[in-house]
């Protein structure tokens, strides 16, 4: 395996975000609707930071702007203290919805960013490797409409992966998974990260998700999103979900989400 | 006792014929005889009975050893019921020309003088197939592909969008049948104005629906191919174009099917070789016989070239679910 520090200059395997003062907002119907309030903090490198927040409130719009889709209209986003302009394959997006080219294969959609940065000669062997890691080791040949939606979630996931991203950034990317799918993607995921170094933003809806997964957990407000919480998770790896500090630490998160009532 | 129990040769015991097929052949058989020995109302050639026996004989060989060919080529089975169709409708053909002189001659031929059409003239009818292919392929390419790349230029590039889009929305819905009068003086000779026209007429769907298609290419593609690395290069070709081919191809369907219209006329107007041109003459010599089969062979060829054109996008766009087989 090629191991990215020796090939570059000394980088470290994940990546550091600085966030600083962005806002952002968008016009709709003529009237301008503000969607990230003045959100600012820092990753380190390697860190796996889950962001939670209510539906509507500008998480994939802030995960638009670190990839580069877009610039903000007011703030900075610097990856290694460089600010962020434009999309570049060291910072990979699974998004919200899969999104498989319809007209390629699985194989060739996973294939895809090797293929735009001219690595098919040398690094094809990541393709079934990916596939086979999200358990899509037998549907390589097939359309992504004959795929279920969970399976194509998992292929977007491998499509992300085989690129070695120095920081990955997943948007809901197991929303679509029934629960036993979903746990053991989650381990998958875990293990990754924990083996090649990479810094991940996560976005989800399912704060056990959060808890098990990541160091770090930030939580927003309702739209414009502002950060009401940043709570560092000190539990080691592997974690097991019946650990009872996760429990007061979800009861804390769902009363941050203005859910007090049914905990 | 099982299957795999019995001896290789019992399996080649003798099966029924297909039944289908048999019919086929029956009515076959029975037109040829209402042909030979039904008397016509005039004098007409007699070669046409043998040919239609010989076609119910080989239909009730094929009926015979049908049962014993593999499962793709016995597929021919299903066609039996148009077997039976056309042998009704040659009868039928039969009846009202030769037979009774129902319809009235010349304008209505019997099927024994458009065979002689066939047998007399098929080299010069052959001769005007290769010379509206040739024409035909020669303008829908160039206008195809010009339609194509103009179509991509239009969706992708918004100084071309801008100063193309009021020129086609002009140029658009003229006919280009309407270009012809000055297309004939303004070319060279009458085959590179004929060109032209096919050229503009399959180029100007072709354009529409690619920048169509090209529009609306939705932009989490490009999202994803540009997060994963992909050049501005890499977006057109691995992208856009993939995703416009479907609206590609319905222009490129159109194109073809207006290209037909404008190389008919433009043979019968100009230039002096093909099928348009076949009919133009047959017309003046009063030869209705040789228009009828110039039509058939016309039908023949625009069919074979739609079929061709559906294998492409068959091709193409396998990945598309639901795609119309044709
Ligand atoms: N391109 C756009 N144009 C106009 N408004 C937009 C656009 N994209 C997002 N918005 C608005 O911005 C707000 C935040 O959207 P965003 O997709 O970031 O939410 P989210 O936090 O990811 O929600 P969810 O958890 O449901 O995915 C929404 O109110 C949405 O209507
Ligand atoms: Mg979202």
């Amino acid at each position: 395996m090629v191991n990215p520090a020796t090939t570059e200059t000394a980088l470290p395997a994940g990546m550091a975000l600085e966030i600083d003062g962005i806002r952002h907002a968008f016009t709709l119907e003529g009237r301008p609707l503000p969607v990230l309030d003045d959100v600012s903090f820092s990753v380190e490198p390697g860190e796996f930071v889950a962001l939670l927040g209510p539906s509507g409130c500008g998480k994939s719009t802030l995960l638009r702007l670190l990839a580069g889709l877009e610039p903000p209209d007011h703030g900075e986003a610097r990856a290694d203290g460089v600010a962020i302009t434009a999309p570049d394959p060291s910072r990979v997006v699974v998004f919200q919805d899969p999104t498989l080219f319809p007209w390629r294969t699985v194989r060739a959609n996973v294939a895809l960013g090797l293929e735009a940065q001219g690595l098919m000669k040398t690094r094809a062997y990541r393709i079934d490797e990916a596939l086979e890691r999200v358990g899509l080791g037998a549907f390589g040949n097939v359309y992504p409409h004959q795929l279920s939606g969970g399976m194509a979630q998992r292929a977007a996931l491998a499509r992300a992966l085989v690129n070695d991203p120095r920081l990955l950034i997943l948007d809901e990317p197991l929303g679509k998974l029934d629960s036993l799918t979903r746990m053991s993607m989650q381990s998958e995921i875990v293990d990754l990260w924990r083996r090649d170094g990479f810094t991940t933003l996560l976005v989800t809806h399912d704060v056990e998700e959060a808890l098990f997964m990541a160091t770090r957990v930030i939580v927003f407000s309702e739209r414009p999103a502002r950060i009401t919480a940043d709570i560092a998770i000190a539990r080691d790896y592997p974690r097991h979900r019946s650990d009872p500090y996760f429990a007061d630490l979800k009861r804390r998160v769902f009363g941050l989400l203005g859910m007090d009532a049914t905990w | 006792m099982s299957d795999s129990a019995l001896p290789r040769y019992a399996l080649a015991a003798p099966q029924r014929p297909w039944p289908g097929v048999l019919l086929a052949a029956a009515a076959w058989a029975a037109a040829g005889a209402a042909i030979r020995f039904w008397p016509d109302e005039a004098e007409y050639t007699r070669t046409l009975a043998p040919i239609v026996f010989g076609i119910a004989v080989a239909l009730s060989l094929l009926a015979a050893i049908g049962p014993y060919l593999p499962e793709r080529a016995a597929k021919v089975r299903f066609a039996a019921p148009w077997a039976v169709a056309l042998a009704i409708a040659l009868t039928l053909w039969e009846i009202v020309t030769a037979k009774t002189g129902y319809l009235p001659r010349p304008f209505f031929v019997p099927p024994q003088e458009l065979m002689g059409v066939f047998i007399d003239d098929w080299a010069k009818l052959l001769e005007c197939v290769a010379h509206s292919v040739i024409l035909l392929a020669s303008g829908y390419a160039l206008g195809s592909s010009l339609g194509f790349l103009t179509g991509l230029a239009l969706g992708w590039s918004k100084a071309v969008g801008y100063w193309g889009h009021p020129i086609l929305r002009l140029i658009g819905p003229l006919p280009a049948t309407a270009w012809l009068p000055i297309a004939f003086f303004m070319f060279p000779s009458s085959w590179s104005a004929a060109v032209f026209l096919i050229a503009l007429a399959s180029g100007l769907p072709v354009a529409i629906l690619t920048w169509s298609g090209v529009s609306a290419v939705g932009g989490a593609y490009y999202d994803i191919a540009r997060t994963l690395g992909g050049s501005p290069r890499f977006l057109v070709l691995k992208v856009t174009i993939p995703a416009a081919m479907p609206s590609v191809f319905v222009g490129l369907f159109m194109g073809l099917s207006a290209s037909f219209a404008v190389l008919v006329v433009a043979e019968m107007m100009g230039v002096k070789a093909g099928l348009g041109w076949y009919l133009q003459w047959a017309q003046g010599w009063a030869a209705y016989g040789n228009m009828y089969a110039a039509l058939g062979v016309m039908a023949v060829m625009c069919s074979t070239l739609v079929t061709l054109l559906f294998q492409v996008r068959g091709r193409l766009l396998a990945w598309q679910k639901g795609l119309l087989r044709w």
